[in-house]
């Protein structure tokens, strides 16, 4: 498993070489490997679907507690078969539909990786590795979205799709950890086994609003919605797998996978419900009002991605059916229509709806599966999204509350699913023909079809038998949700019901409503205004408002003025010390002046005189002269209190520092005076303060000694262990030999630095 | 002895940060010097200072007799006081060289190297 997931980031680098060397059969060569994941995945369905679950593990960061495990049961295998299936059309059809784009080889590198970003995130057992492969989806996302970097609103959706995702990864990361906190571990395993614990943790309501905080912006449920459309910036084939198989089901995945364990309270119910509800609704909606091709397509998928929300919030067996259900059904169709949208612009030239039509007989085949999928997401029988429609239908009328606001929103829908689908369906094949931006010559190359043709063919096969689908995995799936067995089946035919009216209610208002698309659109025109309104704004503005912010303090803090930098550190320093003091009641105590000695006088004397004058004098060589005399009487500071080799490295390098001072200096001018009166007295302020600072400081602490030194170590094995007499001494060159590593690595580096300074000039290269 | 020079201590830092707030940048440069003095007394006082109690061990002994001043802060003020001169002479060698390029000892006109 481990080898399956690292498989796809190896070929990932690889991808551009074999580009070159394969040319126009790219497609073909690459999409051999999830081909082959494939079916290595297939070869777990026989266990999968038979009830077990699969864990298996590698150790990572075992201090940790992070291991990197793959759980695969019906749920992970479902999406793993998915990625991987779906997976070989988009890049056998990439290496068509991007021919001779000069970026193709980049294109592979990163799709693959998303490949193998997704496979892991939901395979991954443990949660830490799971957000991992989160945030990596989100970037390769990023990137994909961004493709065509050198259009200015590529990048910019791409930065959307990114902020909003990657900010509710943030979300989910605390929410990760606060249910690993809560269910005692960080192995999903473990976690789902431990259900009634987390539900009834003091954490579970904070952990499960940022749980759903990621599944939300990951998954574009209303208000987050906005990013998906937009994010169809991206090339085609990368809509048709990151925006609407894959990707944007990783928040349905987590939901559901997370189901056994938070899944069953009131709140979950309800903000599942209504959110998803919601989001159907605005979905198909806005799906309705668009006349883009792809925009059309995105909305469709946000309605999806609300509708699955919804079913996991209900929660019911007959709802988790019909949410694996659904899932698998509208990965297929809606696979298959974008690939199909990609045709359309390829061979036809045609992104939007309005400038097709007629096109069944230049494109015969790509119509005849456009119809087949259309079909399927309009929900008619006998397709597979038929199936999974009536039992969405009966989920929400046997709902545990709600009924009648979802019931309400969930007809809405259906009518207007069946009118969205008869504008993917009717509107470009049908009636007369529209004059295309491009004429097509011929149909769609074969690595093109095949995705759409086989996909949509799917969507009949388990229409036809949807025991097939059942049996295979979507009933393990549903168990693997519930955490539980399931009793129920999938069947075309249900018997006449209520799902069943509401069906064939919505058949006919949606043809009418699609009948009168045009009309229905312009009476609609007003919400292009109230969109002004919308969460989008909210992001527009926050962004303006990050941008303002950041610009602010960069003006405030990064000023390039070295006084203001050492201004701020000083004073921040100086402050955080002085409240520190305050708070702990920190006290200086009686300071008691012993009796200096006549030398220790003249040092003192020394010093103070010294530091005056390199302060106060206007000469450059008296203050230099200063320094000297100051470095020279803090070495006998050294020698007179026991430091001998600290007294002698100091002559030196006192001496060393004059020489320089000295010949460097006075090739700059003479001191000038640059700073006004005031100015010199707010810095002499803020220098005392400072100063002052640091001697109630050390006052403070010179009697308090609140461990015992570690000195005494040094002195005891200096001589058994060092071999050597002078304990500095054995100090530096062995006990902290590694300091004196550095120190040598910083003198070289200086060195190497000077050297540079004095040796390369600007100018011999002009 | 540790209370005086807590005091002047204090007072060499105070010295060393008024003189890195001037513009004139080789000001700043005695600023430096003042600062890495002033660090290295810190730590130096803070270990206590012991009068005739070098940390030696005689001939024949496996430890000092009686009382010996702290060996590692001494290391710790050896390395800083090497390094603080490592760093003295790149900066210096640096602000000669911005001097040659920009023509100019005070830091508000160093703002860019276009002449």
């Amino acid at each position: 498993m481990l080898y399956a997931i690292l498989s796809t980031f190896l070929v990932a680098a690889i991808a551009p070489a074999v580009h070159r060397v394969t040319g126009r059969a790219s497609g073909w060569v690459l999409g051999l490997l999830p081909a082959a994941l494939f079916v290595y995945f297939l070869s777990f369905l026989p266990a999968v679907s038979s009830g077990e679950s699969i864990v298996l593990s590698w150790p990572w960061l075992p201090g940790l507690d992070i291991h990197l495990s793959f759980l695969v049961d019906g749920l992970s295998l479902l999406f793993a078969l998915l990625i991987s299936g779906i997976g070989f059309f988009i890049v056998t059809y990439a290496g068509r539909y991007l021919e001779g784009h000069r970026d193709l080889g980049r294109f592979y590198v990163i799709i693959l990786a998303f490949m193998g970003s997704m496979l892991g995130l939901v395979l991954a057992d443990n949660l830490i590795a799971m957000f991992v492969f989160w945030e990596l989806t989100s970037i390769t996302s990023y990137l994909l979205i961004g493709y065509n970097h050198e259009n200015a609103d590529a990048r910019k959706y791409a930065l959307q799709g990114l902020i909003v995702t990657v900010g509710g990864g943030l979300a989910l990361l605390a929410g990760i950890v606060m249910l690993a906190m809560a269910g005692g571990s960080y192995e999903l395993s473990e976690i789902l086994a431990n259900g009634d614990v987390v539900r009834e943790h003091s954490l579970y309501l904070p952990l499960l609003i940022l749980i759903l905080i990621g599944a939300f912006t990951k998954s574009a449920q209303v208000p987050f919605h906005f990013w998906l459309p937009r994010a169809m910036a991206a090339p085609t084939p990368v809509s048709a797998y990151l925006h609407s198989a894959t990707m944007v089901k990783a928040g349905v995945y987590l939901l559901a996978r997370l189901n056994p364990s938070l899944g069953g309270t009131e709140i979950w119910f309800t903000t599942l419900a209504l959110f998803g509800a919601i989001t159907m609704f605005t979905g198909v909606f806005l799906a309705f009002r668009s006349t883009g091709v792809k925009q059309v397509l995105a909305y469709s998928t946000v309605m999806a991605l609300g509708t699955l929300t919804m079913l996991i919030g209900i929660g019911t067996e007959t709802a988790l059916m019909a949410a694996m259900a659904f899932l698998l059904a509208h990965s297929l169709y809606k696979g298959a229509l974008f690939m199909v949208a990609g045709i359309l612009d390829h061979e036809a030239g045609a992104k939007d709806f309005l400038q097709t039509g007629g096109l069944r007989t230049a494109l015969p085949v790509t119509a005849a599966f456009a119809i087949l999928a259309a079909l399927s997401l309009g929900g008619v029988i006998p397709l597979f999204g038929f199936v999974a429609k009536e039992l969405m239908l009966e989920s929400v009328l046997e709902a545990p509350g709600l009924v009648g606001i979802l019931t309400l929103l969930a007809v809405l829908t259906a009518i207007l699913g069946v009118a969205v689908a008869a504008i993917v369906g009717i509107r470009p094949w049908f009636g007369a023909r529209v004059e295309t931006p491009k004429t097509p010559h011929h149909e769609a190359p074969p690595a093109m079809l095949a995705g759409p043709v086989v996909l949509a063919s799917l969507g009949l096969i388990f229409g036809l038998g949807p025991g097939l689908a059942d049996e295979g995995l979507v009933n393990a799936a549903a168990a693997s949700v519930q955490g539980a067995p399931v009793d129920g089946y999938l069947a075309l035919w249900h018997g006449i019901n209520w799902p069943l009216a509401i069906s064939a209610f919505s058949l006919i208002a949606g043809g009418l409503l699609y009948w009168r698309w045009e009309q229905a659109r312009r009476a609609l025109a007003w919400v292009d205004q109230a969109a002004e309104y919308g969460p989008e704004k909210g992001y527009f503005k926050m962004m303006d408002g990050l941008v303002w912010l950041s610009e602010w303090q960069t003006r405030v803090l990064q000023n390039g003025y070295l006084r203001y930098y050492v201004i701020v550190i000083v004073v921040m320093t100086a402050g955080l010390v002085g409240v520190t003091a305050q708070l702990f009641d920190v006290s200086v105590g009686t300071v008691h002046f012993e009796r200096l000695r006549i030398h220790e006088m003249a040092i003192i004397a020394v010093l103070a005189a010294s530091m005056l004058f390199a302060v106060t004098t206007r000469s450059r060589l008296g203050a230099v002269a200063a320094l000297g005399s100051l470095g020279f009487t803090v070495a006998l500071v050294y020698v007179l209190y026991s430091a001998a080799d600290v007294g002698i490295t100091q002559v030196l390098v006192e001496t060393l520092t004059v020489i320089l001072l000295v010949l460097v200096l006075f090739r700059l001018p003479g001191f000038l005076s640059l700073s006004s009166s005031a100015l010199r007295l707010r810095d002499a302020g803020i220098a005392l303060i400072t100063g002052g600072m640091i001697t109630l400081l050390m006052l403070s602490t010179l009697d308090a000694r609140l461990f015992d030194s570690i000195a005494q170590y040094f002195i005891e094995e200096s001589e058994p262990s060092g071999y050597g007499r002078n304990i500095v001494n054995v100090v530096l060159v062995d006990f902290r030999a590694l300091d004196t590593l550095g120190e040598i690595f910083v003198l070289a580096l200086a060195a190497i630095g000077v050297y540079a300074m004095i040796r390369f000039r600007a100018e011999d290269r002009r | 002895m540790e209370v005086v020079m807590s005091f002047v201590i204090g007072g060499m830092y105070a010295a060393a940060i008024y003189m890195m707030l001037r513009r004139s940048i080789v000001k700043l440069v005695i600023g430096l010097v003042l600062l890495s003095n002033a660090a290295n007394l810190l730590i130096f006082t803070m270990a206590g200072m012991l009068p005739g109690a070098p940390p030696l061990i005689p001939p024949g002994a496996t430890m000092p007799e009686g009382l010996s001043a702290d060996p590692l802060a001494q290391a710790v003020v050896l390395t800083a006081i090497v390094i603080g001169f490592g760093v003295l002479a790149f900066a210096v060698v640096l602000i000669h060289r911005a001097y040659e390029v920009v023509k100019a000892d005070d830091m508000d006109q160093m703002k860019d190297t276009d002449r």
